[in-house]
This record gives C-alpha cells, sequence and structure tokens, in this order.
C-alpha cells in the first residue's frame, strides 16, 4: 500500500500547482478534489476549465472520462461479499482507478475484507487531498516533476499490477485486443474514449475465445 | 480563500457525474444474472483495462517511456512494487535525459 501512497503524492501536488495556474482558490482545489476524487477527470477539466466554470461542460467530460468506473464497480463488486450492503456503497465512492487495481489484485489472491480496503483507500484519499492542497500553495515554487521522472510513477504502478494478471495465452489474447483498441482510439479521437475501446476489445476477445472453445468442444 | 458559486457548481457537477459511475456498476450487478460467460467477461475487464490506460505511453508516447514501460514489466518479475516502480521512473527519467524526449 506504501507504493500507492508514494505514487499519488507527486500526482497530487501537480494536480493542485495546476488547478492553481488556472485560478482556482486553495480552497476549491481541496473541494474539488475532496469531492470529485478522481485524477483523470480533475485534469480533464482543467483542461477545458473556463471563467466563468462551465459546469455543464466539466459535468459532462467528468462522466465520459469517468465512465470506466461502471465496468470496475461492476467487476468489484462480484468480489465484495465479505462486504455489508452499506459498505458496498461506501467502497465504491472511494473506488479510484488505483484503489481499484489493487483490490482486484488482493482479490485474486484473499478474500477481499473491508478493513482491508477501508486500509488502502482512507489514507489515499486523505493524501490525494492534502497533496492538492498543498500543491495549490506551493505552485510555481515546484517545478517541472517531468524533469525527475515523477509522472512516470502511476504509468509504472499500471505495469507492475498488470504483470499480476498474466494468466497464459487467453491473456495475451485480451492484451493483445486491449492494446491495439487503445493506441488505435487514441490516435483518431480527443479524450479518453481509448481506455473504454481498451476494455470493451479485451472483452469482446475474451468472448471470441469463449465461443471457440465450445465450437471446437 | 474563496469559492466562487459557479466553480462550486462545476465541483458539484463534477462529483455527482463520478459518483454515478461508480455506484452504477454495483446496481447493474444486482439485476443482471452472472453467468460462466458473463464471470470470463468480466474477468477480462481488469488486465483490459490497465492494459488500455498504460498503451499509449508504453507504445505512441516516445522512446524513453516504451522503455520504461519495458524495464518496469521486467523488474516486476523479480521485485517488489514500489522497487520496480522506482525502477521504471529512473530509467525514464535517464532515457529523457539521454535521448532528450
Amino acid at each position: 500500500m506504501a507504493p500507492l501512497i508514494i505514487a499519488v503524492m507527486p500526482i497530487g501536488l501537480v494536480f493542485g500547482a495546476v488547478a492553481a495556474s488556472k485560478g482556482l482558490s486553495s480552497l476549491e482545489v481541496t473541494l474539488m478534489s475532496a469531492l470529485v476524487f478522481a485524477g483523470g477527470s480533475q485534469f480533464v477539466a482543467m483542461d477545458i476549465w473556463s471563467h466563468p466554470a462551465s459546469w455543464g461542460a466539466v459535468g459532462f467530460s467528468a462522466l465520459l472520462v469517468n465512465i470506466r468506473h461502471v465496468l470496475m464497480s461492476a467487476s468489484i463488486g462480484t468480489k465484495m461479499p465479505a462486504f455489508s450492503g452499506p459498505a458496498k456503497y461506501a467502497a465504491m465512492l472511494l473506488l479510484a482507478d488505483e484503489i481499484w487495481a489493487m483490490a482486484e489484485t488482493r482479490a485474486a489472491q484473499a478474500r477481499l475484507s473491508a478493513a482491508w480496503y477501508a486500509g488502502l483507500a482512507v489514507p489515499f484519499y486523505f493524501v490525494w487531498v492534502l497533496t492538492s492542497l498543498a500543491g495549490s500553495v506551493a505552485g510555481a515554487f515546484l517545478g517541472d516533476p517531468k524533469a525527475i521522472g515523477l509522472d512516470f510513477a502511476f504509468p509504472a504502478v499500471f505495469v507492475v499490477l498488470l504483470m499480476g494478471f498474466w494468466k497464459g495465452r487467453q491473456t495475451g489474447a485480451v492484451l493483445a485486443a486491449s492494446a491495439a483498441a487503445a493506441v488505435l482510439t487514441h490516435q483518431l479521437l480527443p479524450g479518453v474514449w481509448y481506455i473504454a475501446a481498451g476494455a470493451a476489445a479485451g472483452v469482446i476477445a475474451t468472448l471470441v475465445i469463449d465461443q471457440r472453445r465450445e465450437a471446437c468442444a | 480563500m474563496t469559492v466562487d458559486p459557479n466553480v462550486f457548481l462545476a465541483i458539484l457537477a463534477m462529483a455527482a457525474a463520478t459518483v454515478l459511475t461508480r455506484i452504477s456498476g454495483l446496481l447493474l450487478i444486482r439485476f443482471v444474472t452472472i453467468g460462466p460467460q458473463q464471470k470470463r467477461a468480466l474477468e477480462a475487464i481488469p488486465p483490459a483495462v490497465l492494459m488500455a490506460v498504460i498503451a499509449p505511453t508504453a507504445l505512441v508516447t516516445g522512446p524513453a517511456e516504451t522503455l520504461a514501460v519495458l524495464a518496469t514489466a521486467l523488474a516486476a518479475t523479480r521485485l517488489p512494487l514500489l522497487a520496480a516502480v522506482a525502477t521504471g521512473v529512473i530509467v525514464v527519467a535517464i532515457a529523457r535525459a539521454l535521448i532528450g524526449a
């Protein structure tokens, strides 16, 4: 869990700094991180930020960026028999990409407990909110995180987690389909449609392999 | 330390959209029965989403990122999470300095 917390720090600082440069006050930055708690959509919102702020534009873009959460919560939801009803819904409110990926990894090895999930998600949440605040205050003093490679921390976390899902050739087909669809969509469409496209391609690859297997049997 | 009403409304809209996406998957599985095929489809989601998230970084951002993704993946087979992530960060920083990307 420590690696995730450390990886989120530079991202939170950068978000705070970017938001401050767009004219958001520290309180506004903190509120956004606390209430939205979805880094990808927060960065996209900063990309399209206007004065006065357009709630329709940023709300709709958040919906598109986070549409992948529907699949993610459906997937992790089936692995939460140990959670009470309210605990399940509370857990979903903190379902960031990184939390979800760690929880999926955990569920593949052991029974997912509410205490384990809270121990991961709650500190992650507070570090995200606090580093956003710190970034908005520090702002210009921060310098360029790219120079020391810190922007690569999250992609690296995702790579390591991905390696844990390898289960042989069928996984290879899923990954190849997902990568091809994601890169193609990324080149052709703006925004984050590439994540939805990659997810869909991976699922379709699995279903196609299933049908072939049934046809052979 | 002020909150502009317009900004607050925008934040609320983003929060509402995000909560909706996070809850709806949970609601979905209450009303759809999960058979073996649906189960396999759901199991494909985690690796497919992770791959989709990193594919542009891994393949089309630049040689430094491609190299660092490979290094991280290799390191992940031998090292714990934090060490593998550190490997990736160090490799990308060095590669960017050398290649100038």
